[in-house]
């Protein structure tokens, strides 16, 4: 078969991609009316499980933009057995992180050794101003109810040793 | 008098209320046509393009978005009117109109519809009164399209010259020299067809085009309809001959200085030009108002129109086909095609038709006549690019790069 000329062959693929769009709709997702699923692993927003927080700081330190803010003061816990010491734990007063200046790296998820951090897939958070991108630890615990479950581990990934 | 106002069979006679009242009412159906149909020709060419592009385009404005050209246009003329300070001021408000009114008199000549079937010359009988579905129909019909189309030529290039800006200067610099150069070529087609009509008149072209085999795209042997079409484009410094307008290398081409209403004046001059443009096309190539068989039901005249507004629609389709397709050529390309083959090839087509015509008029073997014009032009054909080989190394001899 010879060779089609590429003027010919070019105007075959745009009037496939016509007859493609006219019959089967085009790609374009109409934002604002619908939308479209985000894929796995998405990063659209850092939540926050405040009961794993133990306010060690890791995260806060790891951060090259600073923009998680955290103050915590120690409590006394009442003791685990009976007859024991009372227990001394951090309690968190705040954890704020500034949407503003976070840039989406994803180390303090990376770096929390409590599974206190999470990546959720939300992405509807902009403000008209900037001082409200900055979002306590209540709105951070809300999107904890988007993060999906972790996806499973690929075979051979498991932990091998003791259980 | 009389004569100057036959131009329409309405007209001749005595000059009566009721054709008066005819022509003006056409005038005003044809603006208002006119300005509509640009307006589609728009949205159809956005939404298209969306289609080649796997979007949706324009879809908010109005039901499928086919208001968006009015609101476009209301937007410009709301918008603020910029005179450069080293503005020709005067050329630079006179240049939108020299693009925009010869784009809207060309309308004038293009049969819209009207009989033409079994030998019918096309007129039909408004109110007792005998006329043409077309404003006007002088002996010298075509040569007025060319001579519009040259005077919109003056449009761009004075909007470029008057701007006062870099620019918008060599964008009209381009343009002259694009549309100078293929003008020839378009005019050297349309004489094919002139020779074969034997008029310069619209309606009598349209006429002359009875049944497919006599339309002038087969009749003329489909190369003046390819030469015509290509040169049509770079006439309307549509895409892929958009060079006037190169938004990568001239910012906006000519009317990078033009803002408000004055730019949507050459917006609109753009468009109806290529809807003007397919309608000559059709009248010159595929038989204006002829259709290929009867629509039953339907009256002659009215099925005139059905035929000729389904082939305009084709032809802003394949417009649209080529934009959304065919990349921009380089300005030496550009130049290369429309010097070095097409004005040759128009003429060259041009004497073989003439040849034929000549041979038949006197009774001399067709077959012979043939074989000898196709000789004539094969060996010219070699001329001429060995004339070329021998200039290119030369050229490169004195260290051209290309």
């Amino acid at each position: 078969m010879p060779k089609l000329p590429g003027l010919v062959k070019g105007l075959g693929v745009t009037l496939n991609t016509l007859v493609r769009t006219t019959t089967k709709g085009s790609n374009t997702i109409q934002y604002p009316h619908e939308k479209e699923a985000p894929p796995i692993r998405a990063r659209g927003v850092i939540a926050l499980r405040e009961d794993n927080c133990t306010s060690c700081m890791l995260c806060a330190r790891s951060c090259p933009d600073w923009c998680i803010y955290i103050e915590g003061h120690k409590e006394l816990a009442p003791p685990r057995r009976a007859g024991g010491k009372p227990r001394q734990v951090n309690k968190l007063d705040r954890f704020d992180i500034d949407y503003a200046l976070c840039m989406y790296c994803g180390i303090c998820v990376e770096v929390c050794p409590f599974d206190a951090l999470f990546w959720s897939p939300e992405y509807e958070y902009s403000e008209p101003h900037i001082a409200d991108l900055l979002h306590d630890k209540n709105k951070l615990g809300e999107w904890m109810e988007t993060v999906p479950e972790a996806p499973a581990l690929e075979a051979g990934a498991e932990k091998k040793g003791k259980k | 008098m009389v004569r100057l106002l036959a131009l329409d069979p309405v007209a001749i006679g005595d000059l009566l209320w009721t054709p008066l009242l005819i022509i003006i009412l056409k005038v005003v159906a044809i603006f208002a046509i006119g300005l509509l149909v640009t307006m589609f020709m728009v949205w159809f060419e956005r939404k298209a393009i969306a289609g080649m592009q796997n979007r949706i385009g324009p879809n908010k404005a109005g039901p499928w978005g086919l208001l968006q050209t009015l609101a476009d246009g209301i937007k410009l003329f709301f918008k603020e009117d910029l005179l450069p300070d080293r503005a020709d001021r005067f050329v630079f408000k006179l240049a939108p109109y020299l693009a925009f009114v010869p784009a809207f008199l060309v309308w004038s000549v293009i049969p819209l519809g009207g009989d033409f079937s079994d030998g019918k010359n096309g007129i039909v009988t408004w109110f007792g009164e005998q006329t043409r579905v077309q404003l006007a129909d002088p002996p010298v019909g075509i040569l007025l399209v060319l001579a519009l189309s040259s005077i919109a030529v003056y449009g761009i290039m004075l909007a470029g010259w008057s701007s006062g800006s870099k620019y918008p200067l060599l964008g009209s610099v381009r343009a002259s020299a694009q549309m100078v150069s293929y003008e020839a070529a378009l005019g050297l087609s349309i004489a094919t067809v002139l020779l074969l009509a034997g008029t310069l008149s619209t309606s009598g072209i349209v006429a002359n085009q009875d049944g497919f085999t006599n339309w002038h795209v087969v009749s003329t042997g489909v190369v003046p309809f390819i030469i015509f079409l290509l040169a049509a484009t770079a006439e309307l410094n549509r895409p892929p001959f958009d060079l006037v307008e190169a938004e990568q290398e001239l910012v906006g081409g000519f009317n990078t200085e033009y803002s408000s209403i004055r730019f949507g004046l050459f917006f609109l001059a753009e468009f109806m030009n290529t809807v003007t443009m397919s309608g000559i096309i059709v009248t010159l190539f595929w038989g204006g108002p002829q259709g290929l068989f009867d629509i039953p039901i339907i009256p002659g005249a009215i099925e005139g129109t059905i035929w000729f507004i389904a082939k305009v629609l084709l032809f802003l389709y394949v417009y649209v086909w080529f934009r959304a397709t065919l990349p921009r050529f380089r300005y030496d390309q550009l130049m290369d095609l429309g010097w070095k083959i097409l004005i040759p090839m128009s003429l060259g087509w041009f004497m073989l038709m003439a040849a034929l015509r000549l041979g038949r008029d006197q009774d001399w073997n067709q077959a012979v006549v043939a074989i000898v014009s196709a000789a004539v032009l094969i060996v010219c054909a070699g001329l001429i690019s060995m004339a070329m080989k021998v200039s290119r190394a030369n050229r490169e001899r004195e260290g051209a790069t290309f």
